[in-house]
């Protein structure tokens, strides 16, 4: 039993903590999230150049990491910073790749790493809520190749990005767990279309239009009709991600809120001396442990049999939906008025806490999930 | 980062069920299991085993019988017991004077109360609440006056104390007492032996709402004790009072009954039907039943994270209290769910189907008996050993800083 993490990973940690700290305060921040590209092209060539993606990767993909405590540590420091550049899809595509690409596909990862191609994974569509088999995009044999049409919608940094992982329906009905695939589509392939937005919590995201999308058949991602097992893992990392993000962003949201009930005063007190905001503080630190832990079983858990490993994912998504939406109701509240403003950190923080759990299912479909998984655990 | 057991502990845990598949009477733990209530020679006979083995005072020092285990190995033997449904160690003795005794003891008392912890000789039981001093301890009014006759030095004690659990199976009381009544509230309070069975002193029942006698209420009159059974310094017995509250509080969660717990509410769920399907089925119920699960896996971690700390040297101070709110939490819950689960078999309650020997006709299954009842006996959980609330005021001096 041993809680802490090595020194390898110590050291990603605190150098990471200090680039961040040095050059992404917030109105860096506020500006890159805002800006038309919704990142910002010179910190993500340094976050390659520090090995901030490497660590994302094992030491087979071109990385020098790849663990389940790796990615919690990267994306822990990447929620306390806010950070908006896109990590997420490089962990999810990246995964993906590995996981079932050939040799060919796999030397992808080198620039995934190196910073050169931006990745992301393309599978939501306006109606799937969640479900990671509802995919009504489909793709049909065509010569050699294959042809893609569809939509798929809210990708992250979808506009900037120049590879996408593209979920499609090859066989089978709509919700059918067989029957979906993988496949590489370069941004720039004829018939793609992109159409991007801001996001509430910054950063961009995009919606695909493919039509008539035509691809060779190098372009498919693993065994035609047996995507889910890989759509599974890459998610499953993305869940991992979003969870040690979301942790991270709720110790900035605590240590904000508490600096505040110190400083703050009210009838000649200071507002932290008020035992109804005591409790709601006490309860806030103890929820975020609770979500500590949940985020290091599911790190834990990552390279753990099927069951295991999802049940520790769905555990920990539903955590950190629960507790991250109620770490942001409450930090503004105990902020008072000024905890509405745009020009206060905390305000953005909370956005992404809550927004954190609009990605890759929420609370509702993880403890659903949850459930269903145990039912397999004891079938 | 590793949350694995290492295989010493893993071959300690071993040994640990090894010990209780052979030693624990099924019976003791069929009682414990069906939540039938334990007698006095049943909580006896549980605290003979124990420290025949050398496993009874388990956060004792070695060189005063205890077992010398690290803060792991106590983690994992306090799960194992709770699991295979083990009686409860009574605690009052073993686990709350007796690091008192070693801590602030002297020789003469260490050597003759100690032996008498272990052996069973002594029956403790806890004489710190009053009427008007729950979470507000240190108001205690309870007098003790000192003074000398021709029997030598001693103290008259007048007073009242209350929720004194198990009291009335008790031989002696440590209590708090106001030995000056000038200084400062927490200044002038000591901390004293009693032997019940002292002219002046009165156990009266407290039945609580589940119809159980747990608590009592214990009446001081004119009650002399011998200076002797003073531990620690005159008007410094608070010191005493908080080492006591606040030593060994990793189990203060609560973990293992509530693994155990939640083994047995998943059992009932699947026997239990609505609509003619088990009620593990039941969306709504199974959403209530995976959310205090993921909690108590959730508090697994914080639990070993916390007692890890306390084995890397770190100190557990008010991070108990943070096991403690939320441990306590989580098993209240999974009692509540093991209530509803039950339906409207809840309701029928014979007390007597609780005790030895009951072979009546169940109203309902059979596991239905004990639920209603131990549920309404959990809602103290959150408020003995320092309400959960004001475990948050702890926090938020200690932790937070407001």
């Amino acid at each position: 039993m041993n809680f802490e993490h090595s020194e390898d990973r110590r050291m990603l940690a605190d150098s990471l903590n200090r680039f961040i700290a040095e050059q992404y305060a917030f109105e860096t921040r506020d500006r890159i999230a805002k800006s038309p590209e919704g990142f910002s092209a010179d910190i993500w060539r340094q976050f390659a150049e520090l090995g901030v993606i490497g660590a994302l990767f094992s030491e087979a993909d071109g990385g020098f990491g790849g663990g389940g405590f790796d990615i919690a540590v990267v994306f822990e420091a990447l929620g306390r910073g806010l950070v908006v550049e896109p990590l997420l899809g490089a962990v999810m595509a990246g995964e993906a790749i590995s996981f079932a690409g050939s040799e060919a596909q796999k030397g992808l990862l080198a620039e995934i790493i190196g910073g050169t191609t931006l990745a992301a994974l393309a599978h939501d569509e306006a109606d799937s809520h969640y479900a990671l088999t509802r995919v009504q995009t489909r793709a049909a044999r065509s010569g050699d190749g294959w042809v893609l049409d569809g939509a798929k919608a809210v990708v992250q940094q979808g506009a900037q990005a120049n590879l996408f992982v593209v979920s499609a329906r090859t066989s089978g009905a709509v919700n059918d767990e067989a029957g979906l695939s993988l496949f590489l589509v370069p941004a720039k392939t004829p018939g793609l279309s992109v159409r991007d937005c801001p996001a509430i919590d910054g950063g961009r995201v995009a919606e695909l239009s493919l039509d008539q999308v035509k691809l060779g058949a190098d372009a498919l991602l693993g065994k035609e009709g047996q995507a889910l097992a890989t759509l599974e893992r890459a998610v499953g990392r993305g869940l991992l991600a979003l969870s040690a993000e979301s942790l991270g962003a709720m110790e900035a949201a605590k240590t904000a809120t508490l600096e505040y009930l110190r400083t703050r005063k009210q009838f000649g007190l200071l507002i932290g001396s008020f035992q109804a905001l005591q409790h709601r503080m006490a309860d806030l630190l103890l929820e975020i442990e609770q979500a500590r832990s949940a985020v290091i079983n599911a790190a834990a858990a990552i390279d753990a049999d099927r069951l295991t490993r999802e049940r520790a994912l769905s555990a920990a998504k539903f955590s950190i939906g629960r507790i991250g939406a109620r770490v942001a109701e409450e930090s503004i509240q105990l902020h008072g008025g000024i905890g509405m403003t745009w020009e206060l950190p905390l305000a953005h923080y909370a956005k992404r806490l809550v927004m954190i759990d609009h990605q890759l299912g929420d609370e509702d479909h993880h403890l659903q999930r949850y459930v269903a998984l145990g039912k397999e655990l004891h079938a | 980062m590793d949350l694995n057991f290492t295989p010493e502990e893993e071959a300690f845990r071993s040994e640990v069920r090894a010990f209780l598949a052979d030693k624990l009477p099924a019976r003791l733990s069929t009682k414990v299991a069906t939540g039938k209530h334990l007698s006095k020679a049943d909580m006896q006979e549980w605290h003979a085993i124990l420290n025949a083995r050398g496993w009874l005072a388990n956060h004792w020092p070695e060189q005063y019988g205890g077992p010398g285990w690290t803060a792991i190995e106590k983690f994992i033997f306090e799960n194992e017991c709770a699991l295979a449904h083990a009686p409860r160690i009574v605690p009052f003795g073993v686990n709350m004077l007796g690091p008192v005794l070693i801590k602030y003891g002297n020789e003469a008392q260490k050597r003759h109360w100690l032996p008498r912890i272990l052996d069973g000789s002594d029956w403790w039981c806890q004489g710190y609440s009053e009427p008007g001093a729950g979470s507000d301890l240190a108001s205690v009014k309870t007098q003790a006056v000192r003074g000398i006759d021709a029997e030598g030095d001693h103290y008259i004690v007048n007073g009242q104390k209350t929720w004194t659990t198990l009291g009335q199976h008790a031989d002696m009381i440590f209590c708090l007492v106001r030995t000056n009544r000038e200084a400062k509230k927490q200044e002038g309070i000591s901390f004293l032996l009693i032997d019940m069975k002292s002219p002046g002193v009165e156990v009266r029942p407290i039945i609580t709402l589940d119809g159980e006698h747990e608590v009592n209420e214990v009446f001081f009159s004119d009650v002399r004790v011998p200076a002797e059974n003073l531990v620690g310094e005159e008007d410094k017995g608070w010191t005493c009072a908080k080492y006591l509250l606040t030593y060994e509080r990793t189990n203060i969660a609560g973990v293992g009954f509530s693994v155990a717990a939640m083994e047995q509410l998943k059992a009932i769920a699947a026997k239990q039907r609505k609509n003619g399907r088990p009620l593990t089925e039941d969306p709504a119920f199974a959403a209530r039943m995976a959310k205090v699960e993921i909690d108590l896996e959730n508090m697994k971690t914080t639990n070993l994270r916390v007692i890890a700390a306390v084995a890397g040297g770190g100190v557990p101070g008010a991070e108990s209290s943070m096991l403690k709110i939320r441990g306590t939490e989580i098993r209240q819950e999974i009692s509540s769910l093991a209530r509803r689960a039950m339906g409207p078999s809840a309701r029928p309650f014979v007390a007597e189907a609780l005790e030895d020997g009951f072979d009546g006709q169940p109203f309902g299954p059979p596991y239905a008996a004990a639920a209603a009842a131990r549920y309404f006996n959990n809602r103290k959980l959150s408020i003995f050993g320092g309400s959960n609330e004001i475990q948050k005021n702890i926090i938020s001096k200690m932790i937070l800083g407001l």
